[in-house]
């Protein structure tokens, strides 16, 4: 069985943005588990990394953030998508994919050439 | 990263206590929720808890991850170093105190000099365009008339140069206290320059409130018009504008006041430092002023593009001409300066004296200071040996102690600039210096650059050493060690050890610098000046116009003679139309029957005197007579000469009783002792003086009375018996003659008080180093 994924530089952030977008308003807790949820538990996510990531979004105005009460009546600070984030994940997106695919293309030519 | 992000990161590095304490409730909450799941799954709640940690990855390093992406990591070690130091510092008040008061009197001082330093000579002159301004002299003899020009010359220079946009002039002979305002209010003394038309226009000077002469004002006997300076407009009619238009009484003749001029244009600050001038009068150029001699001073404005040299030829060749063509005027040796130079050239050497002295002097505070710093690191030792070893980088130490030397000269830097600002208002408030421009001494941007320029170089400069002492530190070697006194090593006992020699060494330059000029100006002072400054008083008086006549004038003078010689206290009263060191004015005085070639007839300065005034002023006669009151129109032409003119025209013989060409022949009745009439420092020229009842070649009259009381008593007795003879008369001011000395030496004396002060703070400083490296050393 495969190991858990080590996170590249940089996806965390546009993880969290995608979470959001899915989600909608959402506390660091629940971003951080949805995250290893959707990723089938396969992303190794030191939990406290999440709040980086969060106060970074926050200064670039892609995200915001207030304190409000979880379902099960907890004082949480719950974080928004602003409209600024929902521009910078379709950038980001965008670009993901663009690079995954080349990778992806690279790589079946390169195994393509050794057979 | 942009704006905003930036923003974002500065506002939070200074919200941290609030940020720090809302992560903290975010990862509590987070603790708290996957505590819950994990307690829902089925563990027990010990292990819930201690499972959601594990998954958190531990709560400090969370929040440290956060905070380094939350704020700017530099600016808060910048602001830690800083607080540690404020709080290190707070703990060696009196190290602190020291430091700061230190590094403040230096920069106070160096910022007071350089306000002066840009003052008088960074600064353009307050004209417009200042740079195009030239002075014209007249090269010619010593003294006032031997540096002006006569109106003839200036008439045809206007008239024939391609060099110059236009050229104006005032007249140089003018007296402080020459004109007597009455009518409405007290009468009063005013000082009023007479200039040309166009000499407003040539500076550049446009008026606040009326207009400028107009030509017709410009004639001779024109109507009578006068410029209000904004000085005297302020001081005597509370600024108001409704006097333009009105008309004055000068010297009991109306004259209108055409203009008022605007705070920019002081003209005692460039042309006649520490004077007050009042008020302006056309000055006519014209065949009535042309008969009076060498009288202007010139300004001339350069055409735009015409080179300074250029002009300067253009003069000398028209000079050359002229002298030629014209034989029945006076002689015209122009020599050519700029404005800036004429106004400010004879300050640049001791101000650049100043400058350096002020200079060595910040040498000398920041060796000290950087030997006080390096002690208390020394003394600091283990405390930074510790921190050292429990991980602190090279870098972050001696961040550490440069920032604490910043602090400290920020501190001073402060403190300089309000020591600065003191000094600058005190200078520019006293009347004590005749400095040109020094009324308009401020501290501006470039003052305030310099300040902080000097605060950055000193905190550089004296935090290098320490800092360098820091980062060679090392700790295993430093904790071993025990007591303070045993750490430091034989280098660094070297370095301390010759700081202190040079700061001695500067000292020792400063005080053998301060203690020669001194010395000179003790000199000067000690010369004797011909005549005796104390207790002696004296006033304006000019004869009111109710004297018209010159036999009238007499018996005036006669009246205040004998009355005030007879006032109680008052040994001796004489009347004089010029004091020593003030202005001056020379004529041609040849031996009557003796033929001078061209350019060789002697001159000699011109005072006309009453009886009684060589007591008055203390002047010595050496052979024969003082005037008398029998020396009258009516009497035989007489004349008094100094040892100096008694040389030049009969060398070797008795001038008793010989004829001086003057006025169709003068007897030399009396030879008198020389007088420093131009200044303490020049040797007195040929001086002569005529009777006064037997001329009216007189502008202005000066009563000086010698008595044995105090100067308010002996001024008080006087004034009583002036207002009994003329009610009208503007008799409040008096000066005596020892401010006439004052007032002569006190640019030097400024310059040498400066000096000692910076040399005695310089001992101090010293001094305070011996004791340092003696008391810590030990």
């Amino acid at each position: 069985m495969p190991g858990k994924v080590d996170l590249l530089q940089g996806t965390l952030d546009i993880m969290v943005l995608q979470t959001l977008s899915a989600m909608g308003s959402q506390h660091g807790y629940g971003i951080a588990r949805r995250i290893e949820q959707v990723s089938g538990n396969q992303v190794l996510l030191n939990q406290g990394t999440i709040y980086a990531s969060l106060i970074r979004l926050q200064q670039r105005g892609w995200i915001s953030g207030e304190w409000g009460t979880s379902e099960n009546n907890r004082k949480a600070r719950f974080y928004t998508l602003t409209k600024k984030g929902q521009k910078q994940l379709a950038a980001e997106t965008a670009q993901w994919h663009r690079i995954a695919n080349v990778m992806t293309r690279i790589l079946a030519w390169s195994e393509g050439d050794t057979k | 990263m942009s704006i905003g992000t930036l923003l974002a990161k500065l506002i939070a590095v200074f919200q941290k206590p609030k940020l720090d304490r809302e992560l903290d409730e975010e990862l509590e909450a987070h603790l708290q929720l996957c505590t819950e799941e994990n307690e829902k799954r089925g563990m027990s709640p010990g292990e819930a808890r201690r499972a959601a940690m594990i998954s958190l990855g531990g709560v400090e390093p969370a929040k440290e991850l956060h905070r380094d992406s939350r704020g700017l990591p530099f600016l808060e070690v910048l602001l830690q170093d800083l607080r540690f130091s404020l709080r290190t510092l707070k703990r060696d008040a009196s190290f602190t105190v020291f430091a700061i008061l230190i590094i403040g009197l230096g920069t106070g001082a160096s910022s007071t000099v350089f306000s002066l330093f840009n003052t008088v000579l960074l600064r353009p002159l307050p004209f417009h365009q200042s740079q195009e301004l030239l002075w014209i002299a007249n090269g010619g003899e010593s003294g006032l008339s031997g540096q002006t020009t006569q109106v003839g010359h200036l008439v045809d220079l206007k008239e024939r140069n391609h060099s110059f946009a236009d050229i104006g002039a005032y007249f140089a002979f003018y007296e402080a206290g020459d004109i007597k305002l009455s009518g409405t209010g007290e009468p009063e003394r005013l000082t009023g320059v007479p200039v040309t038309e166009n000499f407003f226009s040539v500076l550049g000077v446009k008026p606040l409130s009326g207009r400028l002469f107009t030509p017709e004002e410009c004639r001779w006997q024109g109507p009578a018009a006068i410029l209000l300076s904004h000085q005297f407009w302020v001081r005597r009619f509370a600024s108001d504008f409704s006097v333009v238009g009105r008309t004055l009484i000068l010297d009991d003749r109306p004259a209108v006041v055409a203009g008022v001029l605007p705070a920019s244009f002081d003209f005692a600050a460039s042309f006649a430092p520490g004077q007050r001038i009042d008020i302006f009068r056309p000055f006519p150029l014209a065949f009535q002023t042309n008969r009076q001699g060498n009288t202007l001073a010139i300004i001339a404005r350069l055409k735009p593009g015409v080179s300074f040299g250029d002009a300067g030829t253009e003069i000398r060749v028209f000079a050359e001409r002229i002298a030629k063509e014209r034989t029945d005027r006076n002689d015209f040796r122009p020599v050519v300066t700029t404005l800036q130079d004429h106004v400010s050239g004879s300050f640049r050497a001791p101000i650049v004296l100043l400058a350096s002295a002020v200079g060595v002097l910040m040498l000398i505070v920041c060796a000290n200071l950087s030997n006080l710093l390096l002690a208390r690191t020394l003394a600091r030792q283990k405390e930074i040996a510790i921190r050292a070893a429990l991980g602190a980088g090279r870098s972050r130490l001696i961040s550490q102690v440069l920032t604490e030397s910043f602090v400290l000269s920020s501190g001073g830097a402060l403190l300089g600039l309000i020591l600065a600002l003191a000094g600058t208002f005190l200078l520019s408030r006293t009347n004590a210096f005749s400095i040109p421009l020094i009324d308009h001494l401020q501290v501006d941007a470039r003052v305030l650059g310099f300040s902080l320029a000097t605060a950055i170089l000193t905190g550089l400069l004296f935090g290098l050493t320490p800092a360098f002492h820091v980062s060679t530190l090392a700790p295993n070697r430093a904790l071993k060690e025990g007591s303070r006194g045993s750490t430091g090593s034989k280098g660094r006992e070297t370095l301390r050890s010759l700081m202190v020699v040079a700061e001695i060494a500067f000292a020792c330059v400063l005080l053998i610098g301060a203690g020669l000029l001194t010395r000179s100006l003790l000199h000067v002072m000690q010369t004797d000046p011909g005549f005796r400054p104390e207790t002696a008083v004296t006033m304006r008086i000019d004869p009111s116009a109710n004297y018209a006549t010159q036999v009238k004038r007499n018996a005036y003078f006669n009246e205040v003679l004998q009355r005030v010689a007879s006032a109680p206290g008052v040994t001796a009263a004489g009347i004089t139309d010029s004091l020593p060191l003030g202005s001056n004015r020379s004529w041609g005085a040849g031996a009557k029957g003796v033929v001078y070639p061209r350019g060789q007839y002697p001159n000699a300065f011109v005072r006309i005197v009453s009886d009684g005034y060589l007591d008055a002023m203390g002047i010595r006669i050496r052979t024969g007579r003082d005037l008398t009151p029998t020396d009258s129109l009516t009497a035989g032409r007489t004349i008094l000469i100094n040892e100096t003119l008694a040389r030049t025209l009969w060398p070797g013989d008795n001038p008793i009783g010989k004829v001086v060409d003057l006025d169709g022949g003068r007897e030399v009745v009396g030879v008198v002792h020389d007088v420093r009439h131009l200044a303490l420092e020049k040797e007195s020229g040929s001086e002569m003086y005529l009777p006064i009842r037997q001329t009216d070649d007189y502008s202005s009259v000066d009563l000086v009375v010698r008595g044995t009381q105090s100067s308010a008593d002996l001024a008080a007795a006087v004034r009583t018996v002036l207002s009994s003879i003329d009610p009208g008369l503007p008799v409040r001011e008096y000066r005596t003659i020892q401010e006439l000395v004052d007032r002569s030496v006190s640019p030097r004396r400024f310059f040498v008080f400066l000096l000692v002060a910076f040399a005695g703070f310089a001992l101090v400083l010293a001094s305070l180093g011996i004791y340092g490296v003696v008391s810590y050393g030990v």
